[in-house]
């Protein structure tokens, strides 16, 4: 990824929810474009050139057509009709020439500032941390990775270039007529003022506008993508209309966003375009009444007015450039309140050599150990208890522990802290004798292998999902894996492991989907294990084949498995009991049995009275349907 | 900026404009690199597209003609701006001389005046042109999403959300800048172009004949062109939807995407579809700047060769000087605007690629329709009990893919009796429970509720009879209070809280942040999994069926948890007809008959107590289970 954002404080990061829209000026927000802008500024510069050429070419032609006609034409010189004839030809030609070479310079350098921001983007997000992720919706990413990214393109192509061609054309213009008539170029000019000041009251009315144009794009891609993920909810319960009106309702605030932007326009280009034709009207009125007095010459007053007339476009052109340069600034807000993120490792301290934590020889073989382990979620409101109020646990090399708890204990956040899908608040988590924080990322990760309790498949081949756990692992292991989970179904698929699995992994069934996400986590015979509930949605038999097969795995490996019935909790020698926020008993299953209440009550349900009877509470007794 | 194709009549061109449709619409979507979402394409129907834009723009006619009356006048008040100059200097300045200032003010006050009628028009002209587009905008926008929601679970596994995501997002941003842009450029250049082609004609028929001749080669070059850049721009369409499949699929698997490391594959992967997209753009414009180029480069030979042959019409005395001067002068001006119409012609070559992958979905017919003339269940008497009769009926079925799940096989189940479905993973049990929810309809046979085939209900009605709990707990951003109302919308707060006690999932949303307000986050990532079940059981016993398919709707609760979920059930399934599948078998416990089922076929059918003192398969499931717990 690209540096720049790197040396950047980010202070935005630490904010709950996505920033609001700043209040800098555009300009501000665009020179932020410059390190992308950078590698092809010659290209654009090649591209102003060619413009600013094509333009004035444009201005001369006109003058040798006129030569035409004054010179050989009207003295019937057919050689110097030739000669003019060819050099119309020649300028005619150059003139097409620029006009192509001001797109051809930038069309593949543009192209290219485009994919390397959105190849940026994309490569951030994927290292931004999950916590990120949990308060970011899904479209705002998306909007500003396709349409944003697409307004900046456009806005180098066209406005960028255009507001440096034609401010150079209209200051030629007015120095034109300055030289012309200064008295009828002063009553030209004065307009100038208050449409600088109304320029910059648009520019800040219609920036907000973009923004929230922009956000809201951003709103509506989320409403359809969660409506297009939860297909199979909206379809159970009938609700397409529900979903359907509430996306309207968000397409409905788009569209008065956009009409609202619509109405800024056309007000700017009211001004815009009304108040130099009444300059015009006026300087016309003076200027006959001067050519009247014989102060100036009816010939310079036609000059004057065909070069103001002239300067229409460049004039007229500022509305469109203003709206688009806005939405340009925008859209790069947007795209730097990503880029300002800060990265996962944004705060590791000095990382030990990923060797070091095999190297190191005094407490190599240690296992897992965690130390008085603290953590809430980032968005918890503020005076809410810690989630995990001081965990301590050890997990003893080659070891299996079964980590239980109540639904909503706090099992997978604790089993996500492992692999530093979160940062642990306070507290310290050891592999082997080293901290996690001094192991780098990417080796940590390696060593920790995980099956979500929500097996997240790839639209990939059944090899490409098993294969992420270890990317060069050969066929074999592929094959043990499958074998260990029990997924020798995947040889029936119409193409063996080629299979695509689709979508989410959903052409298959919930316990095909649970076992390749399960081999996926034992492919790469990692040294640490981390399996959330895993065979949640195995049949008894098919459970107790993966937990032959999986004992053998689990012989040599240290590995944490959160478990919910006993079946899963005999797959480890020792249970860890996790309420309140810490680990409350460890042992093995029969002493816990015995020895703990709660332990037995989370294990069989039957109550022991106490305080585990409370949760079940009161719903069940009245537990009526509601009408 | 300028520049024309005045090749084009003002007919074409507004053929053109409602034409959107491409020539060769039935070409299939170009093979982008293999990847995520390649999954089978959509065949336009010959003229879909077009047909499509008719019926966005339809409705707005009259809009659009007032827009283009605007227009118009707005333009023919510009042009009167030189003439009132040379008014003013032809018989202002004299009459000012004479100290008659009549005329000055009579020009300055026609000046402004049309200053005025220009700018006031141009101001509504920009609002009316929003409004009209906006109009066809959130109309596309609703069309696309209410049919992506009609379309099948069969359809939505092969296409990939992400796709449907691009169609509803960069294809109609596509279309939106056509819209915003093209058309205002689009009618002022047509007008400007008419009017100096007739003045070309007036002044000169010879000269200004020869001039419209260029119509030929521009009209190639356009036509050359287009055809080109349509073919560009439907690989940008397609590229655009593998990039937009890529980025969702990483950010929706965020969590395995960093755990096992995929970042950089994974930028490898998206900087292929990435490449792809930007690299049709980029040819998109390159082939632009070659239209450009090109028809400048005639227009600008054409000028010269008109130019000359008029001065050797002069020198034969043929043509008069003073109207050969005039003529050049327009002649040139008759070109300008080219670059104006070859930005029109790209934004509508892009935006003609996305029309026609919008019209491609839209025209996809659901493989699971709603039916034409739909038929009422039959009506419950007062003191009947709330479940309905279930009838498979030589039912059998096949994914799109693979082979046949489930063999034809009959089953019957009577009102009010809640059945247990047990049996291997694999084995058919969802797909079951799917073909009950019509989620699918059966390959062969027919599915009925109280007799009335699943396929003549409407959906609300089949809503009303059958709604299924997925094994897949998904969860909407939004408050656990929407969550679960998305089971009855009308439901009031209390019935919400009723049915989230039922079950006991009262305390955990009580004791979250904001209690039932609470934001759960995309995808309920907020709450823990046994949460988002109990949130999605909550949910179905809220929206009250006759018929309630629960499939593994407690598998990632803790045991106490399901043990007071089943406790509930026993009060909440009375007289209610229930599909209940489990691999624990406690559930089964209150059923009141057991079906297992292997390989797709129903193995062994009866009472729970009759099967597991029997010798077959439950009862040895049952035995296993048995010896599992504590
Ligand atoms: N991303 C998040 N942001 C804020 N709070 C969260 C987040 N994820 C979970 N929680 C809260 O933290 C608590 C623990 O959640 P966790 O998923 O760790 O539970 P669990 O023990 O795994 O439960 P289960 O057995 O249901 O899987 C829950 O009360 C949940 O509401
Ligand atoms: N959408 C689909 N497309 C193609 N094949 C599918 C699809 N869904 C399921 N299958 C296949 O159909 C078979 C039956 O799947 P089903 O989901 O009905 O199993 P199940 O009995 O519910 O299993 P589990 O207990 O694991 O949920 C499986 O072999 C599965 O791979
Ligand atoms: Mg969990
Ligand atoms: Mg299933």
């Amino acid at each position: 990824m690209s540096t720049q954002q790197d040396s950047r404080p980010a202070p935005e990061a630490s904010d709950p929810s996505p920033p609001q829209p700043a209040s800098h000026s555009a300009t501000r927000s665009l020179l932020r474009l410059w390190p992308y802008v950078r590698p092809i500024r010659w290209f654009l510069t090649a591209s102003t050139v060619s413009a600013l050429l094509a333009s004035l070419s444009a201005l001369v032609i006109p003058l040798v057509l006129k030569n035409v006609v004054d010179g050989p034409v009207a003295h019937r010189d057919t050689g110097g009709l030739w000669r003019q004839g060819v050099l119309l030809l020649v300028l005619g030609l150059l003139e097409a020439g620029l006009f192509g070479l001001r797109r051809w310079f930038v069309a593949r350098p543009l192209a290219g500032v485009e994919r390397q921001m959105r190849a940026d983007l994309y490569a951030k997000l994927q290292r931004l941390p999950v916590s990120f992720h949990d308060r970011w919706a899904s479209g705002q990413l998306l909007s500003r990775a396709t349409s944003d990214m697409y307004t900046i393109r456009l806005f180098l192509a066209f406005p960028l270039v255009f507001l440096i061609v034609n401010s150079m054309v209209f200051l030629t213009g007015i120095g034109i007529m300055f030289t012309l008539d200064w008295q009828l170029a002063l009553i030209t000019v004065l307009p100038a003022a208050p449409l600088i000041i109304l320029c910059s009251y648009f520019e800040r009315r219609y920036s907000a506008a973009a923004r929230l144009s922009q956000d809201q794009n951003g709103d509506l891609a989320t409403v359809l993508e969660e409506s297009v993920l939860g297909i199979r909810i909206l379809k159970s319960f009938g609700r397409h209309r529900t979903m359907a009106a509430r996306y309207r309702a968000q397409a409905e605030l788009l569209r008065g966003t956009e009409l609202k932007k619509a109405r800024l326009l056309a007000d700017l280009w009211a001004v815009i375009v009304g108040l130099p034709e009444l300059a015009l009207g006026t300087s016309l009125a003076v200027g006959v009444v001067q050519v009247a007095h014989g102060s100036t010459t009816a010939g310079t007053l036609v000059g004057f007015l065909s070069t103001a007339l002239s300067l229409r476009w460049p004039v007229e052109s500022l509305g469109w450039l203003l709206a688009y340069s806005n939405e340009a600034a925008t859209a790069t807000d947007r795209f730097y309140e990503v880029m300002d993120a800060r990265p996962a490792d944004a705060e590791d301290g000095p990382v030990r050599d990923g060797s070091a934590v095999q190297a190191a020889p005094a407490p190599a073989r240690d296992g897992i150990r965690l130390a008085d382990v603290r953590f809430r979620y980032p968005d918890a409101p503020a005076g809410s208890p810690d989630l995990l109020t001081g965990v301590d646990l050890h997990v003893r090399s080659g070891e299996t522990m079964a980590l239980v708890g109540l639904t909503g204990s706090g099992k997978t956040t604790l089993t996500a802290l492992l692999p530093r899908l979160y940062e642990i608040d306070g507290g310290r988590i050891t592999l082997d004798g080293t901290d996690i924080r001094e192991i780098p990322r990417a080796r940590l990760r390696a060593l920790v292998s995980m099956a979500f309790e929500d097996p997240t498949l790839f639209s990939a081949s059944v090899s490409e999902n098993v294969l992420m756990g270890a990317p060069d692992a050969p066929e074999e292991a592929l094959e043990r894996a499958l074998d260990v989970a029990q997924a020798q179904f995947v040889r029936a698929l119409p193409e063996g492991t080629r299979t695509q699995v689709g979508e989410q992994g959903l052409s298959l069934s919930g316990g095909q989907r649970q076992r390749l996400a399960l081999a996926r986590a034992v492919v790469g015979a990692p040294e640490f294990l981390v399996l959330d509930d895993p065979l949640s949605a195995l049949d008894v038999h098919t459970e107790a084949l993966v937990e032959q097969a999986l004992r053998q795995v689990l012989a040599g490996t240290t590995a944490l498995v959160v478990a919910h019935r006993p079946s899963t909790v005999l797959l480890a020698d020792r249970v860890a009991l996790l309420a309140d926020g810490r680990i409350t008993a460890v042992g093995t299953h029969h002493e816990l049995l015995e020895s703990n209440p709660e332990y037995r009550e989370l294990m069989s349900g039957e109550r022991t009275g106490g305080q585990a009877g409370e949760r079940t509470g009161e719903g069940t007794e009245d537990g009526s349907l509601v009408r | 900026m300028s520049v024309t194709e005045r090749d084009l009549t003002e007919a074409e061109q507004t053929e053109l404009l409602e034409e959107a449709a491409l020539q060769e619409p039935d070409l299939q979507e170009d093979k982008a690199p293999a990847g995520p979402g390649d999954g089978e394409d959509i065949p336009v129907p010959p003229g879909a597209p077009r047909a499509l834009l008719r019926s966005l723009l339809g409705p707005h006619r009259a809009r659009v003609v007032l827009a283009m009356v605007m227009i118009t006048i707005q333009q023919a008040a510009l042009q009167v701006g030189p003439l009132l100059v040379s008014y003013a200097i032809d018989r202002g300045i004299p009459a000012l001389r004479a100290h008659d200032w009549g005329p000055l003010i009579a020009v300055t006050a026609g000046y402004l005046g049309c200053a005025a009628v220009a700018t006031l028009l141009q101001r509504s002209f920009i609002r009316l042109s929003g409004v009209i587009n906006q109009a066809i905008l959130l109309e596309m926008r609703r069309r696309i999403f209410r049919h992506a929601q009609a379309l099948s679970l069969d359809f939505h596994e092969r296409y990939t959300s992400g796709r449907i995501i691009s169609r509803a997002t960069s294809d109609v941003d596509t279309v939106r800048e056509l819209l915003n842009e093209g058309l205002q450029e689009l009618l002022s250049v047509i007008l400007s172009v008419v009017y100096i082609a007739v003045l070309l004609i007036v002044m000169d028929w010879r000269l200004g004949l020869a001039s419209l001749a260029s119509v030929v080669p521009i009209y190639l070059f356009t036509r050359g062109y287009r055809r080109r850049s349509q073919a560009i721009y439907r690989r940008s369409r397609t590229a655009v939807a593998q990039v937009i499949v890529r980025f969702t699929e990483t950010m929706n698997g965020i969590r395995p995407v960093q755990a096992f490391r995929r970042e950089a594959a994974n930028e490898e992967a998206f900087a292929v579809s990435n490449g792809e997209y930007t690299d049709a753009n980029a040819q998109g414009l390159l082939s632009m700047a070659q239209f450009v180029a090109s028809s400048r480069a005639t227009a600008n030979i054409w000028i010269t060769g008109v130019v000359v042959w008029g001065a050797v019409l002069v020198t034969q005395g043929s043509l008069q000087l003073g109207v050969l001067a005039a003529f050049v002068l327009y002649l040139r001006r008759l070109f300008d605007p080219v670059d104006q119409v070859a930005m029109f012609l790209n934004s509508y070559q892009s935006a003609s690629a996305a029309l026609e992958k919008i019209a491609g979905l839209l025209a996809h017919e659901p493989s699971v329709p709603e039916p034409g003339e739909p038929v009422a269940l039959p009506a419950k008497t007062e003191d009947a009990i709330p479940g309905r009769a279930v009838d498979f009926d030589g039912v059998a079925f096949s994914y799109r893919t693979g082979k046949q799940v489930l063999p034809r096989f009959d089953l019957r189940i009577p009102a009010g009796q809640s059945v247990a479905v047990v049996g291997a993973t694999g084995a058919g049990k969802s797909t079951l429970a799917k073909l009950l929810a019509r989620f699918y309809d059966p390959t062969e046979g027919k599915v009925t509720l109280d007799g009335v085939d699943l396929r003549e209900l409407s959906t609300p009605e089949l809503r009303r009879g059958v709604v299924m709990v997925t094994q897949e707990s998904f969860l909407f951003s939004g408050t656990v209070a929407e969550n679960i109302a998305i089971g009855r919308p009308d439901a009031s707060r209390e019935e919400v809280e009723e049915a989230a006690r039922a079950i006991g999932a009262f305390e955990f949303i009580a004791a979250l942040p904001e209690g039932f307000d609470t934001d759960v986050r995309k995808r309920g990532g907020r709450i823990s999994a046994g949460q988002r079940q109990l949130v999605a059981f909550a949910r179905a016993l809220l929206a009250d069926p006759a018929v309630l398919i629960l499939d593994e709707a407690t598998s990632s609760l803790d045991v106490p948890g399901e043990q007071a979920v089943q406790r509930a059930m026993a009060t909440v399934l009375a007289g209610r007809t229930a599909v209940i599948i489990a691999h624990r078998l406690s559930t089964v416990e209150i059923a009141d008959r057991v079906l297992v089922m292997d390989q797709g076929q129903v193995v062994e059918d009866g009472a729970p107590a009759d099967l597991v003192s029997g010798t077959g398969r439950f009862a040895g499931l049952h035995q296993a289970w048995r010896e599992s717990l504590v």
